[in-house]
């Protein structure tokens, strides 16, 4: 199988793996970094959301090959101790139920904040409604990032 | 998920007890708190007085939950409890899903498992006895050490205190000599005027671990040695393995073990993707079996039949047949509900290590019992040798209290003779459920002179869980989980006939959050608005008028109609509908502003009402009915599995797509402050959305929702 290298959370990584094997399976089972999930396989739910060069991607979708040499930041990366603007928002929203969506969720938001500091709703409509949460914390998600971007002005959600 | 129903309390005696004691008031209750059987898994120099607490020499407190956690929060509710009378530093308070256990048993079942909205009213008294007893060995501990009467010290926020000498120990300090305490008979329990834990919006405690991935799901598991296997089923429900090729599978690189087991063909491999590459290359020959040219057509064609004759009596009063007979005008109407898939986000997945001297199961599982008995079935070894350990789950809504996962792992394990881990892809997932049932209702009602309903006639035709989960639980021919929700039909209507008739259709159905009440709640609240257009009347103030004898649905019923603001006026197209509906053991009313255009309904806005009793964490009952009220959406806008010769024809979400992020609508959640009998949180949410939304969509367009989901006309 042929070998790949890549920088995952500032790690240089060399791995070997059938060329089409989809960026998500090498981060979680070769590279044991579990925090990114599985959820659908063809880009459908946004679980296993993580940056490629600082732009989301679906890892279920994207081959080794088109991440071979590329910077790949993953829920684990996003801060050293979890005290990223979004996830202390998080904390404070009290936004996972289950949690299983909620690393594809930040990381989509990480992106959107990173492109767009002060999203407005309807931005964050467009960046986030391809990550799925079959337990309906949307309205967390939406108060939590405009928290993280410090915008008090919130217009959606819930209370 | 509904009951495996208790076998050593029923229902009703313990929801008394649990009302009783949350009405609070200090009452003094006994004791008989478990401990573990397997005592020597305590570190040393612990205090660690029954299955629930353990105190460490440093002052940190776990506390050992043997509910899965499947986002409702009970890894934050339960130790909130313990908290509260153990009289915690709730910054030192951590929370450790515990082994399966027989001191784990959910009271209301009599097994360890997590379902039907049970944990809270099932925990709620002796998770708080099993604080104070704690806290009772602690003050022991103390005035031994000091030499004083017990009854001059006091516990609070994770010390004893003794005023008249003013001493104070740590519960640190204490854990050691604590631990030879005896462990007291009564202890007297908080009133609940004195709490400061419970009624609380306490932060989730495990929202750090879910916000940096590190939260382990079953998924996640990493056993040493472990392998990956991805399992071939029968397309078609109840098929089996005529025969397979596997000379390709085990060509791909990484595949080293195919094997036959129950559920049809393992592909066993180093990781995921290299067992369901060999998993696609495998070829199988399946046995179609008796199912093979069942349809969604055929289904309907069935049960179209089977309600033209009448079923088993699941509520009789009056004669409504008499009165439906004689009357001038009949309201009549059919309601079809099709198959849904669970569609948790983390697909099913299991890891099992099979020994010829144990098996160690690492399982997103609701139901710890049921899976420690199967795999003892499986494998010939004796329960006690099999050991559970519940990760997280990523959702359950009853999906999770099957075993179909726990199967496949310990039979792949038993195989390859190492540890393995079996995933779902999601088409396996989505295929392979057990679905919410499919049914077809025929109503028929009247109305009195003076415009109110007078007859109410309900035929529900339908599969049962029950058969093929716990038949046992058939009683006088019913399955309750089939009827709830329709049967107890509340409303002041003085001739009722609802009845039920059997059938199964080849379609396996399971427990989907909130069961049949998920389903009958969307009838029952759907017609009643049909017999209140048809009478003249505005459907908020009939169903005021026909529950003026039932003051907790009354309750809410006023609450979200005030909240929402029924009867003022709303944007130019726009409608409000209303329901409202009782649950395991909690009472909630849903109203939706809604428009439609071009056919396409929008959600605006969603007020909810809930009376669910006494209140742990009230962020996390908001949490709970947000949650409910989307998962019902989601399933009323869109959620159809339909079947062609015998299979599922959708395979993931693009084709069984939830409510996404921009189409949520705003929710806003009230909760009535309460003291009454305590009832659960995690489903009763769900059952009024889908009505709420359709009679709204009634009050906007003149079009009314009898089959789901929801098609408008454009």
């Amino acid at each position: 199988m042929p070998a790949y290298s890549l920088t995952v959370n500032g790690q240089r990584r060399s791995i070997t793996a059938a060329a089409d094997t989809p960026l998500l399976w090498v981060i979680r089972d070769s590279l044991g970094l579990t925090g990114t999930k599985f959820g659908c396989g063809m880009a459908q739910c946004g679980a296993c959301t993580v940056h490629l060069d600082g732009q989301p991607v679906r890892s279920c979708s994207t081959p080794i090959t088109a991440a071979a040499g590329k910077r790949v930041t993953t829920i684990e990366g996003l801060s050293p101790d979890g005290s990223h603007a979004l996830q202390r928002a998080w904390v404070e929203e009290d936004v996972p139920q289950c949690g299983y969506c909620q690393s594809g969720q930040l990381m989509s938001a990480a992106a959107l904040l990173a492109a767009k500091p002060h999203p407005t709703d309807a931005d964050i409509d467009t960046a986030m409604s391809g990550n799925i949460c079959r337990c309906g914390t949307y309205n967390r998600v939406r108060r939590a990032i405009h928290r993280a971007a410090g915008d008090t002005a919130v217009s959606g959600g819930a209370r | 998920m509904t009951a495996p129903a208790p076998t050593n309390v029923s229902r009703r005696d313990f929801l008394r007890v649990g009302a009783v004691a949350a009405a609070g008031s200090g009452l003094v209750l006994g004791v008989s708190l478990p401990r573990r059987t397997d005592r020597g898994a305590t570190p040393p120099d612990t205090f660690a007085p029954n299955a629930f607490i353990r105190v460490g020499t440093d002052g940190a407190v776990t506390v050992m939950v043997g509910y899965s956690e499947m986002g409702q929060g009970i890894m934050t509710a339960i130790p909130m409890l313990i908290a509260e009378e153990l009289e915690l530093d709730w910054t030192t308070v951590h929370f450790e899903g515990a082994h399966a256990d027989r001191a784990y048993a959910n009271p209301m079942f009599g097994q360890q498992g997590t379902g039907g909205s049970t944990t809270i009213r099932a925990s709620f008294t002796p998770m708080r006895q099993a604080g104070a007893a704690a806290r009772e060995m602690l003050i022991g501990a103390a005035a031994a050490a000091w030499g004083v009467d017990r009854a001059g010290c006091r516990a609070e926020n994770g010390a004893v205190l003794h005023a008249a000498t003013s001493r104070r120990m740590t519960y640190g300090e204490l854990a050691t000599a604590a631990a030879s305490q005896p462990v007291p008979q009564n202890v007297t329990l908080k009133d609940a005027s004195a709490w400061r834990v419970i009624g609380r919006r306490v932060k989730r405690l495990d929202t750090p671990l879910k916000v940096t991935g590190r939260a382990e799901f079953g998924i996640d598991v990493k056993v040493p040695g472990m392998l990956v296997a991805v399992v071939a089923r029968c397309p078609v429900f109840g098929g089996t393995v005529a025969s397979f090729n596997a000379t390709r599978a085990r060509a791909v690189p990484g595949v080293r073990h195919v094997a036959q087991v129950t559920n049809g063909v393992a592909v066993i491999a180093d990781g995921y993707w290299a067992a369901k590459k060999g998993r696609d290359a495998l070829s199988v020959t399946w046995d179609e079996g008796p199912n093979a040219n069942v349809s969604s057509a055929s289904i309907t064609q069935l049960y179209t039949e089977l309600a033209r004759a009448p079923g088993v009596m699941a509520r009789h009063e009056g004669d409504a047949a008499a009165v439906l007979a004689a009357a001038s005008r009949k309201i009549e109407a059919v309601y079809e509900i099709p198959y849904l898939a669970h569609a948790t986000m983390e697909p099913m997945n299991c890891t099992a290590h099979v020994r010829s001297d144990g098996c160690d199961i690492w399982a997103p599982t609701q139901f710890q019992t049921a899976s420690q008995g199967k795999a003892a079935e499986l494998t010939g070894l004796r329960p006690e040798t099999i050991k559970v350990h519940t990760t997280m789950l990523g959702g359950g809504f009853g999906r999770r209290a099957e075993l179909d996962f726990i199967i496949d792992a310990v039979e792949a394990s038993k195989a390859a003779g190492v540890p393995v881990k079996v995933i779902y892809s999601r088409e396996d997932d989505i295929q392979h459920d057990m679905y919410r049932p499919a049914t077809y209702n025929v109503l028929a009602g009247t109305l009195g002179p003076d415009g109110y309903p007078s007859a109410w006639t309900h035929r529900v035709v339908g599969p049962s869980i029950m058969a093929r989960m716990f038949p046992q639980f058939i009683r006088n021919g019913i399955d309750n989980s089939s009827v709830e929700g329709a049967a107890d039909l509340p409303y002041a209507i003085p001739n009722i006939h609802v009845d039920w008739v059997h059938r199964e259709s080849g379609v396996p159905v399971g427990f989907w959050r909130s069961v049949g009440n998920s389903q009958n709640a969307f009838i029952k609240e759907s017609f009643l608005d049909e017999l209140a257009a048809a009478g003249g009347k505005d459907p908020y103030e009939l169903r005021r008028r026909l529950l003026a004898g039932q003051p907790r649905l009354l309750g809410v019923l006023e609450l979200a109609a005030t909240r929402a603001g029924w009867g003022t006026s709303l944007p130019a197209g726009h409608a409000r509908g209303i329901a409202v509906h009782e649950s395991f053991g909690s009472y909630v009313a849903e109203v939706a502003e809604v428009s439609v255009t071009g056919g396409v309904p929008t959600v605006h806005r969603v007020v909810c009402a809930v009376d669910c009793g006494p209140v742990v964490n009230p962020d996390t009952v908001e949490a709970q009915m947000e949650s409910a009220i989307v998962y019902g959406l989601s399933a009323a806008l869109r959620g159809e599995i339909t079947i062609d010769r015998g299979r599922v024809t959708q395979s993931n979400f693009h084709d069984y797509e939830p409510l996404r992020l921009s189409e949520m609508p705003r929710v806003e959640v009230h909760i009535v402050p309460s003291t009454a009998a305590q009832g659960g949180v995690g489903e009763p949410g769900t059952p009024p959305i889908a009505p709420a939304v359709c009679n709204a969509i009634f009050a906007a367009t003149g079009q009314r929702v009898r089959r789901l989901p929801i098609r408008l006309n454009a």
